[in-house]
């Protein structure tokens, strides 16, 4: 008995390595640490009413943002340990099982927990503001994608100490993915994860593109619509058309490990190509779900940080559509080495190469924003002038990829990898930071210092290029992707000794940036205009941090850049739209909610069953959905009303009275 | 300003090394030893010069703006606020990239279109050599010569060599970059790839797509022998190696990583078994297509 016991609790804790016993020794403290200040002094109300029941989209949308950081530094303890392997040929740091399981979460982490929860952190801050709405339509459901979100990166997180990480890459392609190579619970819990936040993803998809379709402030047509929210729209777009293509594929390969099926198993006359087809078809739109809205924030940023228009804005319109719609026909360039014919191949290669087009043509307008305008270099300005160089090169690498006959050299090669990172953190992460630092002021009402943020940049973007840049080169020496270690006398160590040196630049870009939002959140310059950029679009209308009700009387809008219009013509004595023009009424708000906080942790524990076939807890945790569904659907009172004098009262403290 | 620059040099400084070596001999994917690489290194070489004719303006461009239109006091750039269309300039920047990626596009089709047959100056008979990725090794088999070998490979020079290649295995990809691209070897399918030598030499190989945790040992070399060398190779693998017996093939299916290895002989018929037992059964087509 004793020994089963043993037995059982060493497969089911991850034993063995002394950095996953450091790693359960830091899980502990911080836990004990968090629950010592809470309970000390006495918050855990506070945190249960002001923010894991709230149904305010900003609030929401902070959390995505904490959490898009918390996950990014674990992602980069990963980039770093896998760096310092690498360092040396010959190294013995990690061994080839750890080293798997670190990529595969690494990558998993970074698109689905990092790059994800960031721009959908972006739409719940600045989309509802930036339409003049004072919510997104569906509020609640929004909050139950948080908690799905939330409780997957979790769900993926815990599968290291507990049960083991998946290993078989971010794209887990069968058969090594499947039950025959790959016992443990660790692909399970890649599945499941994966397919909870895919979940939340659908829903925030199709609910910010109702509420951009369907709450616009009067008069803000669509070629009215500022540049971040037509992003978005293309965003929710790809979203909502290639997410189910994901569910599908990790649907089936969760039935063939978990029940015996053989969809993916050559061997029982299933086919694991098709599992390859359905990851890309979601796989390639995922990263321009990801950068289209990185391009949104750069409109922005250029635009105000240039005092002039966005160049060519009609033109900028018809490539984020362009793009949306072509992304949609390449999925095969991940695969032209897969035997498909001349013919498929060339006609992926040239929808590829299409897509730079549309691209290209975003940057130059940027760069006519920039040309006769007067450019401040601030933090989120630099993050952008960042990228340009970075998405030249990168697209232009792009380009080289979709060359069929010659992606038959790069194709899964570092090459590869220098070419997706260059345009993953160059364009999307560089975008995210971007609009992290420009819209900082909003949501806490204070600036983040620009003296650390020019530090950080610095270290990242020169930390940026000393990493990747030689990764081309390992490329065409031949140097494959995910093998952890690598034989003397083929001239890679030296290259591979300068990218580590860039990723540890990058790790102290990161910290310095970490640095900044605690220094300023105590000595940062606070932010009493609501408008502390001089900036162009309608949130910057309202107070920082905006109250929860948005707006208090909903603005007309006329023209595109609106505030910047109303600042123009306020200047010039004339106030035709001017935002105390109509009287303020009582103004209807949901109620916040604990459900679907409750939810996240039910589909928790669904997940953490069906990781370990214990079918007790998925059936347990699906019938609590179950009724939670059903309390919400005898649920008639779900929102109130905020009294005038409320408003008026908070207004007045605003000073906007 | 000056900052920047002096950041850039650093930066320069540490791509130059990269461009300045671009054809050193270690660039094998550059330094291509037979026609199918060239196809492919032509190609890129191409498509680099098609693309740095965006790259480069864009970036210069960049910097130029950036230092004449900054907000500094007494900048006396034209600044216009309102200045936000122009339908010749954007017809330029539609225009420019429509036909570089015509030109490539063009060349791209070609160039696919081309590699799926035997390559251009064909000089002998082909050469057949089949291919299995293993966990955690690779087994070349050549069925004209009865003889197979693990981990290195031999062919002649000058004479197209046509690969089948299957997996006995997780997926791999089968990747030779001084003799040609490479090719995914998957369970229960036979897929092709033509690659040639021009000169005698060994060509590093190795396996390119993520099998597992043997995956980063997957190297091999591909021996290349004027065509005497081969025969005389051959014989004496035939001559003095030990046969490949069916439970010999039975260990080699076992997880474990291994060293160049020869085999006099292998039981008949043994590769189309491996892709009819792993699923092949259910894609007769793909089996003989590959291997007619
Ligand atoms: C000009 C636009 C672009 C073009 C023409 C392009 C082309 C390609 C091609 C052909 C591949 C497949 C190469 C191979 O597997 O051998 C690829 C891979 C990849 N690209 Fe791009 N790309 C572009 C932009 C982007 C952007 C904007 C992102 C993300 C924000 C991105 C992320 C990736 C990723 C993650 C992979 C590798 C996936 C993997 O195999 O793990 N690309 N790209
Ligand atoms: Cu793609
Ligand atoms: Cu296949």
């Amino acid at each position: 008995m004793p020994v089963d016991i043993k037995n059982f609790l060493t497969h089911f804790f991850v034993t063995g390595y002394p950095l996953i016993y450091g790693a359960d020794a830091s899980i502990i403290l911080a836990t004990v640490a968090i629950l010592f200040v809470l309970t000390y002094f006495k918050k855990w109300k506070w945190l249960w009413t002001e923010w894991l029941t709230t149904v305010d989209h900003k609030k929401i949308g902070i959390m995505y943002l904490i959490a898009a950081l918390l996950m990014m530094f674990r992602g980069g303890v990963d980039a770093i340990l896998m760096r310092t392997q690498l360092m040396l040929p010959n190294m013995h740091f990690l061994g080839p099982q750890h080293y798997n399981e670190i990529f595969t979460t690494h990558g998993t982490l970074m698109i689905l927990f990092v790059a994800m929860p960031f721009i959908f952190a972006l739409f719940n801050i600045v989309v509802p503001l930036q339409i003049g709405a004072r919510d997104v339509a569906f509020p609640y459901l929004n909050a139950i994608s948080f908690w799905l979100f939330f409780f997957a990166a979790l769900l993926l997180n815990l599968s290291f100490v507990i049960g083991g990480s998946p290993d078989a890459g971010w794209s887990s392609y069968p058969p090594l993915a499947g039950a025959e190579f790959d016992k443990g619970p660790g692909e399970n819990y890649y599945l499941l994860s994966l397919q909870i936040t895919g979940i939340g993803s659908m829903a925030t998809g199709i609910n910010f593109l109702v509420t951009i379709l369907k709450m616009r402030a009067p008069g803000l047509t669509l070629m009215r619509l500022p540049l971040f929210t037509w992003s978005v729209v293309g965003a929710c777009i790809l979203i909502i058309v290639s997410f189910p293509a994901l569910t599908a594929a990790l649907a089936l390969l969760l039935i063939d490990r978990v029940a015996g099926a053989h969809f993916f198993t050559m061997l029982a006359g299933g086919m694991p190509m098709m599992y390859v087809n359905l990851f890309w078809i979601w796989g390639h739109p995922e990263v321009y779900i990801v950068v289209l809205p990185a391009f949104g924030v750069f409109s922005e940023v250029v635009a105000t940080f240039s005092k002039k228009r966005i160049f060519g804005y009609t033109s900028m319109v018809a490539s984020i559509m362009v793009i949306t719609v072509i992304s949609y026909f390449v999925w095969v360039h991940h695969f032209f080495t897969m035997g498909a014919g001349p013919g498929v191949n060339s006609f992926f290669a040239l929808a590829t190469m299409a897509i730079a087009i549309p691209t290209g043509v975003k940057v130059f307008n940027w760069l006519f924003t920039m040309y006769r305008g007067r450019i401040r270099i601030t933090a989120p300005m630099l993050w952008t002038l960042g990228f340009i160089p970075n998405f030249a090169i990168g697209g232009a690498t792009g380009v080289l990829l979709a060359v069929a006959p010659a992606d038959y050299q790069y194709h899964n090669s570092y090459f590869l990898i220098a070419h997706f990172h260059q345009v993953l953190i160059g364009g999307t992460i560089y975008g995210m930071l971007a609009g992290m630092y420009y819209w900082w002021p909003k949501m806490f009402g204070h600036r983040l210092s620009e003296g650390l943020a020019k530090h950080a940049f610095w270290w990242f973007n020169l930390g940026f290029y000393i990493c990747f840049m030689p990764q081309y080169a390992l490329g065409l020496m031949g140097m494959t992707r995910r093998i952890y270690t690598y034989p003397k006398g083929l001239g890679w160590g030296p290259y591979n000794f300068i990218a580590t040196v860039g990723a540890y630049m990058m790790a102290i870009g990161f910290v310095l940036i970490v640095a900044n939002v605690v220094y300023s959140a105590f000595y940062g310059e606070r932010d009493t205009t609501g408008d502390i950029w001089d900036a162009r679009t309608l949130e910057w209308s309202l107070p920082s941090p905006a109250p929860h009700y948005n707006f208090a009387v909903i603005p007309h809008v006329d023209r595109r850049d609106a505030w910047w219009v109303m600042k123009q013509e306020r200047k010039e004595g004339k106030t035709t739209l001017d935002l105390q023009q109509e009287p303020i009424r009582p103004i209807h708000m949901p109620n916040n909610s604990g459900r679907p906080f409750i939810l996240g942790v039910c589909f928790f524990t669904v997940g953490f069953g069906f990781a370990f076939s214990w079918y007790a807890l998925v059936v347990l945790g699906f019938l609590a959905v179950a009724v939670l569904l059903l309390v919400r659907s005898f649920e008639y009172e779900d929102s109130h009303y905020i009294p005038v004098e409320e408003i008026k009262e908070t207004e007045a403290a605003y000073g906007r009275l | 300003m000056k900052r920047l620059w002096s950041r850039l040099s650093v930066l320069l400084l540490f791509t130059m090394p990269l461009l300045l070596t671009g054809c050193g001999e270690r660039y094998f994917v550059l330094n291509s030893a037979g026609p199918v690489a060239r196809v492919e290194r032509n190609l890129i070489y191409t498509s680099i010069a098609l693309t740095l004719i965006v790259v480069i303006p864009v970036i210069v461009l960049m910097f130029y703006i950036i230092h004449r239109f900054r907000d500094k006091p007494g900048n006396d750039a034209p600044y216009e606020p309102q200045w936000s269309e122009n339908k010749t300039l954007e017809i330029v920047w539609w225009g420019i990239p429509i036909v570089i990626i015509g030109i490539l596009g063009t060349l791209t089709v070609r160039d696919t279109f081309r590699l799926v047959r035997p390559p251009a100056n064909v000089t002998g008979k082909p050469l057949t050599v089949q291919v299995t990725s293993l966990n955690w090794k690779w087994l070349f088999q050549y069925p004209e010569q009865n003889i197979a070998t693990v981990n290195y490979c031999a062919i002649p020079t000058n004479r197209p060599v046509r690969f089948i290649l299957t997996s006995n295995a997780p997926m791999n990809s089968f990747w030779v970059p001084q003799l040609g691209g490479q090719e995914y070897t998957m369970p229960g399918m036979a897929m092709r790839l033509w690659l040639q030598a021009d000169h005698p030499g060994k060509y590093f190989g190795s396996g390119a797509n993520f099998s597992g945790r043997g995956y980063a040992h997957m190297k091999f070399n591909v021996v290349a022998k004027p065509e005497g060398g081969f025969q005389q190779w051959v014989n004496q693998v035939k001559s003095s190696a030990p046969a490949l017996t069916v439970s010999g093939y039975h260990d080699l299916t076992k997880d474990s990583v291994m060293k160049e290895t020869a085999y006099s002989s292998f039981p008949p018929g043994s590769f189309e078994r491996i892709v009819r037992q792993e699923g092949g059964m259910y894609m007769k087509h793909k089996l003989t297509e590959a291997t007619d």
